[in-house]
This record gives C-alpha cells, sequence and structure tokens, in this order.
C-alpha cells in the first residue's frame, strides 16, 4: 500500500510555496479581477505542476520509463517549438484593434516609441543585478507591457525565467490603473495635467484602413525583420477585421481563438512554474525589475510629449505620453480618469486610445528588435 | 563578463530605440502620406458637376 502515501511524502516546501502561489493568482483573478483570462490557467496550472510526480509533466517511472505529460507536450509543441501559441494570439489581437484614432491623428505613433523606453532600462538594470544579457533582454521586454510578445521573446532567447516574466508581465498589466498614475505624478504638475486637446477627428477612408496593415508588415519586415512574426500576424488580424468582407472570420478571431489560446497558453505557462525553478531570490528580483520596466515606460512616454511641447504651438497634454504602453484599454482609461481630475471638462480618451494602439504596434516591433539585436550581440 | 554584458546592453538601448523610432517615423511617413492621397481622391469624387 506503499503506493497510496509515496507521492505525499516527496512533498516538498516549495511545492507548497507554489500552491500558495497558485491559490494567490487564482485568487486575484476571481475577486480582483486581475487578469483573470491568464492568472486562473496559470494559478491551477502552478498547483497542477507541483504535485510530486505529477503526470502532467513528463516522468521517468521505474519499470515504464519516459511517460510523456500533457502541459510539457503543450508547452513544447505550443511555445517552445514554434512560439505557436503566442503568435497565434496576435491574429485575434489585430482583429480586436481598431487603428482608427491612430490614423485620424498619426502623431501619436511617437508616444508608442518612446514608451517602449522602460524596456532599454530594465535590461541594464538587470545587468548590473548579475542576470546574463539574454536574460535581462527577457526581462526588459515586460516593459513591452504585452504578455503575449514577453512570452515569446523570452522562449526565442531561451531564458530560464519564462514563468516569473509571465507572471510579472500580465500582473503589472492588470495593476496598470495603480503604477501609472504614481509615475505620471512624479513627472507633470498639476498645470500640465490640466492642459486640454481638442479632439478634431480627420475621416479615414476605408482605403486607408485596409492599406494599413499591409504597409506596417511591409515597413516592418524591410527594417526589423525580425519583427515579422509578430508584427504580421497582428496586422493580418487587423486586415481580416477592415476589409469589411470576412466578417465572420473577424468574430471569430476575435472571439475563438483568443479564447481558446488564452485558455491553454495560462495553463502552458505552468510548466515553467515548477518549484525547482521558480522559488528563487531572482523570481522577485524579476517582479522588481517588471516595475521598474513600467514606471520607466510612462516616464519616458510624457518626458517625450513634454519634449515635443517645446517645438508644438498647441501643446500637448503630456500624460498622454504615457498611454503609448501596450497595455490596452487601461492605459487609456488612466489618462483620461488623471485629465478629468485635473479638469472635469478635460477629455484625453481618444488621444490616449491613439497613443495606447500605437504602443500594441510599437511593442511587438520592440519585440522583433531585440531579437535581431541579441543576435549580434551574444 | 558583467562589464561586457553591460557594455553590450547599452549598445542594445541605443540601437533598440533607434530602430524602433526609424521603424515607427517611416509608418508615421506611410500613413500620412496614405492620408494625403485618400483625401485628395475623396475630395475630387465630391467636387461639383461629377
Amino acid at each position: 500500500m506503499d503506493f497510496l502515501y509515496n507521492s505525499i511524502t516527496l512533498i516538498t516546501w516549495q511545492q507548497v510555496l507554489m500552491w500558495a502561489i497558485g491559490a494567490t493568482l487564482i485568487y486575484l483573478a476571481i475577486s480582483k479581477k486581475l487578469e483573470p483570462p491568464l492568472l486562473l490557467p496559470m494559478g491551477f496550472g502552478a498547483i497542477l505542476v507541483n504535485l510530486p510526480l505529477s503526470g502532467a509533466l513528463d516522468q521517468n517511472l521505474p519499470g515504464i520509463g519516459e511517460v510523456s505529460g500533457i502541459i510539457d507536450w503543450l508547452f513544447d509543441v505550443g511555445i517552445e517549438a514554434s512560439e505557436a501559441m503566442p503568435i497565434l494570439l496576435f491574429i485575434g489581437i489585430g482583429a480586436m484593434i481598431d487603428f482608427g484614432p491612430l490614423l485620424s491623428n498619426p502623431r501619436l505613433l511617437l508616444f508608442g516609441a518612446a514608451a517602449q523606453f522602460g524596456i532599454f532600462i530594465t535590461v541594464t538594470v538587470a545587468v548590473l543585478l548579475g542576470f546574463d544579457l539574454k536574460d535581462a533582454a527577457s526581462i526588459g521586454i515586460i516593459g513591452a507591457a504585452d504578455g503575449p510578445t514577453s512570452i515569446l521573446v523570452s522562449q526565442v532567447l531561451k531564458s530560464k525565467y519564462i514563468g516569473p516574466i509571465a507572471i510579472a508581465a500580465y500582473s503589472y498589466m492588470a495593476l496598470v490603473p495603480i503604477i501609472q498614475p504614481f509615475a505620471i505624478r512624479l513627472v507633470t504638475t498639476q498645470k500640465e495635467r490640466r492642459i486640454r486637446m481638442k479632439y478634431n477627428p480627420k475621416s479615414v477612408s476605408r482605403t486607408t484602413r485596409i492599406l494599413f496593415p499591409i504597409a506596417v508588415t511591409v515597413i516592418a519586415g524591410l527594417v526589423a525583420p525580425a519583427s515579422i512574426a509578430l508584427v504580421g500576424f497582428l496586422m493580418f488580424g487587423n486586415l481580416v477585421r477592415e476589409c469589411g468582407v470576412l466578417g465572420s472570420l473577424s468574430d471569430t478571431a476575435q472571439k475563438d481563438l483568443v479564447n481558446l489560446i488564452t485558455l491553454l497558453l495560462g495553463i502552458t505557462i505552468a510548466a515553467s512554474m515548477r518549484a525547482d525553478l521558480f522559488v528563487s531570490v531572482q523570481t522577485l528580483m524579476i517582479m522588481g525589475l517588471g516595475l521598474v520596466a513600467f514606471i520607466f515606460d510612462t516616464i519616458a512616454g510624457v518626458t517625450f510629449a513634454k519634449f515635443l511641447n517645446l517645438f508644438l504651438k498647441t501643446k500637448m497634454n503630456p500624460m498622454v505620453g504615457a498611454a503609448g504602453i501596450s497595455a490596452f484599454p487601461m492605459s487609456a482609461r488612466v489618462v483620461q480618469r488623471m485629465g478629468l481630475e485635473a479638469d472635469p471638462h478635460n477629455h484625453l480618451l481618444m488621444h490616449a486610445v491613439g497613443a495606447n494602439v500605437a504602443g500594441q504596434i510599437a511593442s511587438v516591433i520592440a519585440g522583433g528588435v531585440i531579437i535581431g539585436l541579441m543576435a549580434g550581440l551574444i | 563578463m558583467m562589464n561586457t554584458d553591460l557594455l553590450s546592453s547599452f549598445k542594445l538601448m541605443g540601437m533598440g530605440m533607434a530602430a524602433i523610432f526609424t521603424v515607427i517615423l517611416i509608418i508615421y511617413v506611410a500613413v500620412w502620406l496614405m492620408l494625403k492621397i485618400t483625401a485628395n481622391r475623396e475630395e475630387e469624387k465630391n467636387a461639383p458637376g461629377q
């Protein structure tokens, strides 16, 4: 009867800690509604893979030999072999994005670029803390504020910290309403937050909406070829949305495809949440570095807007620069709320939405650029 | 090793931000051109007597 309590005797304190972390993620997903589609499967997966001799993972059983586990298989096929899961998710994300507010004011694209600065500051800080360059770059990409990009880059760079990186990316995206107001207040005055911006939407033709994803794909492909898988699939999804003849495919991409991949992605990431890999000082450092990345993204976006104001006749509200991160629509809502707090008639939402979708384009470009540049640096 | 990585991280920062801004600026110009061209076409369509 030994087999009944065999696994119980193998429990380690690290595994118990992982159960607690899993339970916390499930609690945050259900009670606090923090990114439930990702944190709940990740939380459950963290418990699943940290049961001693878990059959969800590959095992070497005495007398039988190697036995495959479903979570290891999903990780090998869906993430490690081809990065298929995060890339396919981009089709759905692209189909969800309305680039209209950005196309009617393309200047907002620049904020998307500026707000990626947190990625690179975080890489440097991570190196100073002792991480090697590959892991540091993977950690820095948390600053893209884009879960699938973080997973993809850390996987391509073969980082051993893919689990903590995914958790940090998704957790901080959910915490944008807390992190960004703090960072924005650090670098703006009340007077600056009161600056009003007129919204004069230019009409954007259907031709422009259709040409935009094709043009972005070609430009990104020619200038930063390593970004093409990410940018291309994002823009493919957007083309399906905007072409006007693939309504049901667009609906499927936005709902069924995104739901299916999200469901599997969360639990698959749990493969990298095994206690022996996860319970370490480095995990705590990664959580801290993720916060650094989000704060510096915000500061860079705001500072860049202030810099542009030096040359503009009609000043922009610098808070709009903070919305240049990929966390959509949380970041745009933060800017709208803070604008209204400063002046009850200061509506910044549409400008912030434009900057926010620019952040979505810039974050995938940043992911591709890092992959491309790292190949020459390591 | 750490010094080498630190130098590489600065290099990554400089080249990375330059590459992102380059791509974004080219996209900006492309969008600006698309908006100009399609706006001109719509004006021609809406011109009286057409």
